[in-house]
């Protein structure tokens, strides 16, 4: 890990409240692995005050690319960035998606929410490399929300969308979408990325179903590296279970270890 | 070349800046973006006697310059300290200071009687003033007569120095300032966080799971050095100073108004290279005035 203080925006493209940054970053990209994030300070000034951690939609040796959606301000002073101006960045950081084991020839499942889709972009492309078969299965509100199934389906990632209100492709939640993939098949790995309600129904259905899985988790982070002890989530360990640091052993988990909101402990 | 070494009485530190508790995790850390010999010392995360398993999230929320949080004290507890971290940290060029907690007085004096038979601890900090652990932010450190018997109580039994670190959501600090000091504290370390609160109007409820938490970053600042000011012109203990130093001038600002020492502790979340950063900054700021030693800063404040 690295904190390259001037690190350049090389390329920057928006839909909407979606935002995609590539960035220049030889010391974060070089050793950067699907599923790790980064955390990013847009400004110099305490307003905001901490870095905002974005996983890592792609990585190269010289650059990483941030895909992202405005939520708050932090995101707003990132989204307004152009070509030539220069970001803070502190990573890469984090456990990210387990890419270890026989792949090749292995179908595989990309479940994604939102901008919780920012990270299957690298891993799709990973899982490729490898010689598996990916799907992914990409949801949002409505066709708004999907604005990267091109890009994905240049990169030969098989992009089965999904919106609430049925103005792209199969109308319900992804989750009901893999669902209905499940009724056709099933997969020999699944991963997903997303809100937690959404995942807490992937995670039932792939458990069903036998699928061996892996979630990104996500949590309002303060430091990324495990110093401040925000960003927990109910994780489940030999000695039971209790509250992880989602920056520091994860924020990718197998699915048995992860505790979903309101389930039975 | 300017001598940055400060002396509180009972330990010497070779600069003024330490890292406040609970925002530098137990130092191992941190060693990826900085030698802990560049500062004068790490105070790590607050410790009871067994593992804490906190408070439930949402843990934190950013406000304007600032940030609420509600650990809760989440922590290994003394034993995996004592086995685990401390031998880690030893022999590091650096002061270790335990930063010591209790649901009771007999917890804080089993977690000082058990750490006084480990070598490699410096000073213990007394945390009574957390605002996390109890409801509506009770703690020792809001009364004057729990706080002395407490710290009496501990006085008589640790080898070591002992640093009370001080609640500011109290009427007057002075108060209980002078409290730690006639039942024998060592030194006294101001302020703990600002019992605060964040609401999300959509939701209606509150931000954080705890409700409440603790207010820490620039956006305290002021209220900070107002306190080290008063405590330090009117208690007999050495003051190491905290709240929202961000650089070497928010450090010296603090040393002027009296602190002996300062700790550095949200800057480390935006930067975990920060305390090394602002010992550079007090340096520089030193030599480019001719200050010979920074300990003849303190207390310099002109109020006349």
């Amino acid at each position: 890990m690295a904190i390259d203080r001037q690190a350049k925006v090389l390329e920057a493209e928006s839909w909407g409240d979606y935002h995609l940054l590539r960035v220049g970053s030889p010391a974060v990209g070089r050793d950067a692995r699907p599923g790790q994030f980064v955390m990013v300070k847009a400004c110099e000034t305490t307003v905001p005050l901490l870095r905002r951690p974005l996983s890592l939609h792609d990585a190269g040796p010289s650059t990483v690319d941030l895909f992202f959606r405005t939520a708050g301000e932090g995101t707003r002073v990132l989204s307004r960035k152009r070509p030539g101006e220069t970001l803070d960045l502190l990573g890469p950081l984090g456990k990210g998606y387990t890419l270890s084991g026989r792949l090749k020839g292995r179908k595989t499942w990309l479940v994604g929410g939102g901008r919780g889709i920012a990270p299957l972009y690298f891993l799709g492309r990973e899982l490729l490399a490898l010689g598996a078969k990916v799907a992914v299965l990409y949801g949002g509100r409505s066709r708004d929300d999907l604005p990267l199934v091109d890009e994905f389906e240049s990169a030969g990632l098989a992009v089965l969308p999904s919106t609430d209100d049925g103005s792209l492709g199969f109308h319900g939640l992804v989750s009901e979408l893999l669902r209905r993939e499940l009724g056709r098949g099933r997969a020999d790995r699944l991963y997903a990325c997303g809100p937690d309600a959404m995942m807490k129904a992937v995670a039932g259905l792939a458990d069903a179903a036998g699928i061996p899985a892996e979630y990104s988790l996500e949590a309002m982070m303060g430091c990324g590296i495990g110093a401040c002890w925000g960003c927990v989530h109910r994780i489940r360990d030999v000695s039971g279970d209790g509250w992880v640091k989602i920056c520091e052993e994860g924020p990718v988990f197998p699915g048995e270890r992860v505790v979903w909101e309101g389930s039975p402990r | 070349m300017t001598d940055l070494a400060v002396d509180l009485g009972f330990l010497r530190l070779r600069n003024p800046v330490l890292t406040a508790s609970g925002t530098f995790g137990y130092g191992l850390e941190f060693e990826p973006y900085l030698g802990l010999e560049r500062l004068g010392g790490v105070v790590v995360k607050g410790l009871y006697f067994e593992p804490r398993e906190g408070n439930p999230p949402p843990r934190l929320v950013e406000t304007p310059s600032g940030l609420i949080n509600a650990i809760g004290l989440q922590g290994v507890g003394v034993r995996a300290f004592a086995e685990k971290v401390l031998p880690r940290l030893r022999g590091r060029g650096t002061a270790v200071i335990v930063n010591a907690c209790g649901a009771d007085d007999d917890e804080y004096l089993r977690v000082v009687e058990f750490l006084d038979r480990e070598e490699g601890i410096a000073a213990y900090e007394l945390n009574i003033s957390c605002p996390n652990v109890k409801k509506d932010g009770m703690c020792p450190a809001l009364f004057p007569g729990p706080t002395h018997d407490l710290v009496k109580r501990l006085k008589a039994v640790s080898r070591r120095p002992v640093i009370t670190k001080l609640s500011p959501n109290v009427t007057d600090i002075v108060e209980i300032a002078q409290a730690a000091a006639e039942a024998g504290t060592d030194a006294v370390a101001l302020v703990n966080t600002f019992l605060a609160m964040a609401v999300d109007i959509e939701t209606r409820r509150p931000r954080l799971a705890n409700t409440f938490g603790g207010l820490s970053g620039p956006a305290i600042r002021p209220l900070a050095v107002r306190m080290v000011y008063q405590v330090a012109s009117r208690v007999r203990v050495p003051v190491i100073g905290m709240g929202g130093i961000m650089t070497g001038a928010d450090a010296l600002e603090f040393m002027v108004a009296g602190a002996s020492a300062v700790e550095v502790g949200t800057a480390n979340f935006v930067d975990p290279d920060a305390a090394a950063r602002i010992v550079g900054e007090i340096s520089a700021w030193c030599e480019a005035r001719g200050v010979d030693r920074v300990r003849d800063l303190v207390g310099t404040v002109r109020t006349d």
